[in-house]
This record gives C-alpha cells, structure tokens and sequence, in this order.
C-alpha cells in the first residue's frame, strides 16, 4: 500500500541554511556583505570598481566575484584597490551559499567592513539562491530595455536597492522611465533607486553615500 | 540551469523524508512551484530521470502543481492576475500591492512504499 507523506519543506531549505550560517560568520567579523546581482554587461564590476575608489579611505572593501570562467572582474577589482576572491562556477549560472562558505575561507574578514559579491551575470537564477549577504542589489542599465521588470519579476521582488546604470545613453536609446519603474513600484514597493552613469561618474555619490551609510547603521546596530 | 541544483535538493528532501519512515521506495513527488518562481518542469524533469538512478526514487513520478500569480491591492482590496505588460491594478490604477500567491517553491508530499 503507498503512503503519503506530507513533507511541505522549501525546495531550497538547505541552501538556506548555510546562507544562515555565512550570515552569522559576517555578523561575528563586523563585516555588512552585499549581493550584487545584474544580466550580463549591465555595469556590475564597473559599478564595483567605482564603489572602491569612492570609498577609498573610508571602507576597507573585500570582493568575491563569481564568473562562469576567466577572473578578469577580480582582477580589475584588485587593481582598483580591494582584497579578491575569484571563484569560477564552471558551468553554473548563480552563485551559492556553499560557494560563498569556500570563499570566505580565503578572505580575512577581520581586515574588512564591507564585502561585495559579484554573482554571475543572470536575471533568473540568483534570485533563488541566498547567500547569507544581508542586503542586495540589483544593477538594471539603459540599454536592456525598460521591460525586465516585466520579464523576470522574481529578481526584482526580494532586493534592497535598484541602481539604473548607463543613464548617459538615455539621449540614444528608446527607454521608458516611468513604465520601469512603474514595474518595479509594484514588485518591490518602496526599493530604494539610483539612476547614475559609471562611464561619466553622474550620479555615483549618491550611491556610495548611501551604501556607506548602510554599512555605518550595520556596524551600529551590531554594538547595540 | 539552476534546476540541476533545484533537483538536487528536491531528491535530498525526499529521500531524508522518505528514510525517516523507513520506506522502500518513492513513487511519486508533489511539488508546488508558483508562476514567479522561475523553474521550468521540463528541464527538472530532464536531471530527475539522471540523479534519481540509482537511489530508491528511482522511476518516481513528479507532479508539477503551477500556482498563478495572484495579487491583492492595498488601496481598493481587488485581488487580480497581472498581465505580462501591466502590473498596477486594473480596477484603481493602484501599485501597492502584496504577492498573495505565485511565489510558492516547495515538496509539498512524497507517496512511498513500506
């Protein structure tokens, strides 16, 4: 006779669990960590790259950039300044918590504030993934198209902020603003968004400003 | 691509449950997998039929319940299916609005034998 088991268990439990695990080590080192996720080509590593001359002086920033293969955006975030981790997934089109687990095995998080993980180029399948970061970003850019929202809603649902990049190509490319964010407005109501150009610097300082803050009010809470 | 890893895990969920009664074999799986939640049946399938070999699910059958995407207004109350182009509440306009449905990813049950 078959039996019925009723299991009623997330698809991803265990994945999250060890994010739960990679949270607390951030947690004890003092160190706020950051998901940055985006499609292919929309700016992360130069967003990155921006990030840590912004905040040369005032964070001490570590990055673990995960990538199909090659480690081009660890290096050009190591030439800009921050401690890199490379990890090449080999096929695998996210990054997760059991990758970041190895990661941090090669970072000393006791000399950072701030980590920043470049997660593989891939509007689909981060969004599942947790990483154990207790904030994360996705980087949007004119040129994709104001329709993303639209199509992968499920990336724009769980992030903390939107960051608009490429806004120097509003002149030259046919980019609904208002129809973009409206998609976004009612995904994730209230997201926080930057609208700047990595190529002409506009609008970066505001950004920085902001995620500076966010690692202020972490590291004050953590003293509470 | 992700679904090798979702599949992965799906087997580790049955098969941690299914030896918890001390079953002999899984036949079938119930999964619920809202419209947002972004897997595809076909290719869960696909890696199913390889790394379930070999294990006691071996052959199982997988039941795919799709959940729509339902959403609930804040500001007039409907409750809607959004289309692919429009988001925003079609009775008010309205774009606060809470996921009431669609975002589920879960093993809802395993049917085994003793």
């Amino acid at each position: 006779m078959p039996l019925r088991i009723p299991v009623i268990e997330k698809i991803l439990s265990a994945n999250d669990r060890l994010a739960l695990e990679n949270q607390s080590r951030f947690d004890t080192a003092k160190v706020f960590a950051l998901n940055m996720m985006a499609s292919p080509g929309a700016g992360k590593t130069s967003l990155i790259e921006q990030t840590i001359h912004g905040l040369k002086g005032h964070l001490r920033i570590g990055m673990i950039n995960g990538d199909i293969a090659t480690s081009f955006d660890a290096d050009r975030a190591q030439a800009a300044g921050a401690v890199a981790v490379q990890i090449n997934t080999g096929g695998d089109c996210h990054l997760d918590a059991v990758m970041i687990q190895s990661a941090l095995s090669q970072l000393d998080l006791s000399a950072l504030d701030l980590v920043i993980i470049e997660n593989v180029g891939n509007l689909v399948c981060p969004a599942g993934f947790r990483l154990g970061t207790h904030k994360s970003v996705l980087v949007a850019s004119i040129p994709e198209g104001d329709d993303k929202p639209y199509k992968y809603p499920g990336m724009y649902r769980g992030v903390s902020a939107v960051v608009i990049n490429k806004i120097d190509l509003l002149p030259y490319v046919p980019f609904r603003m208002d129809f973009f964010k409206k998609g976004i407005e009612v995904l994730n109501p209230g997201v926080i968004q930057f609208e700047l150009s990595c190529r002409t610097g506009e609008g970066l300082s505001v950004w920085t400003a902001w995620l500076e803050g966010q690692v202020k009010e972490f590291a004050k809470n953590l003293r509470k | 691509m992700h679904e090798l890893a979702v599949t992965e895990s799906i087997l580790e969920i049955a098969l941690r449950h299914a030896q918890a009664q001390n079953a002999r074999r899984i036949t079938d799986l119930y999964l619920v997998l809202g419209q947002w939640s972004s897997t595809v049946d076909d290719s869960v399938q696909f890696y199913w039929d390889i790394i379930s070999n070999g294990t006691i699910a071996k052959g199982a059958t997988l039941h795919f319940r799709r959940v729509p995407v339902l959403l609930t207004c804040l500001d007039c109350g409907k409750e809607y299916q959004p289309s692919s182009e429009e988001f925003a509440c079609p009775n008010c306009g309205g774009t606060r609005v809470k996921v009431k449905t669609g975002e589920e990813f879960q093993l809802e049950a395993i049917d085994v034998e003793e």
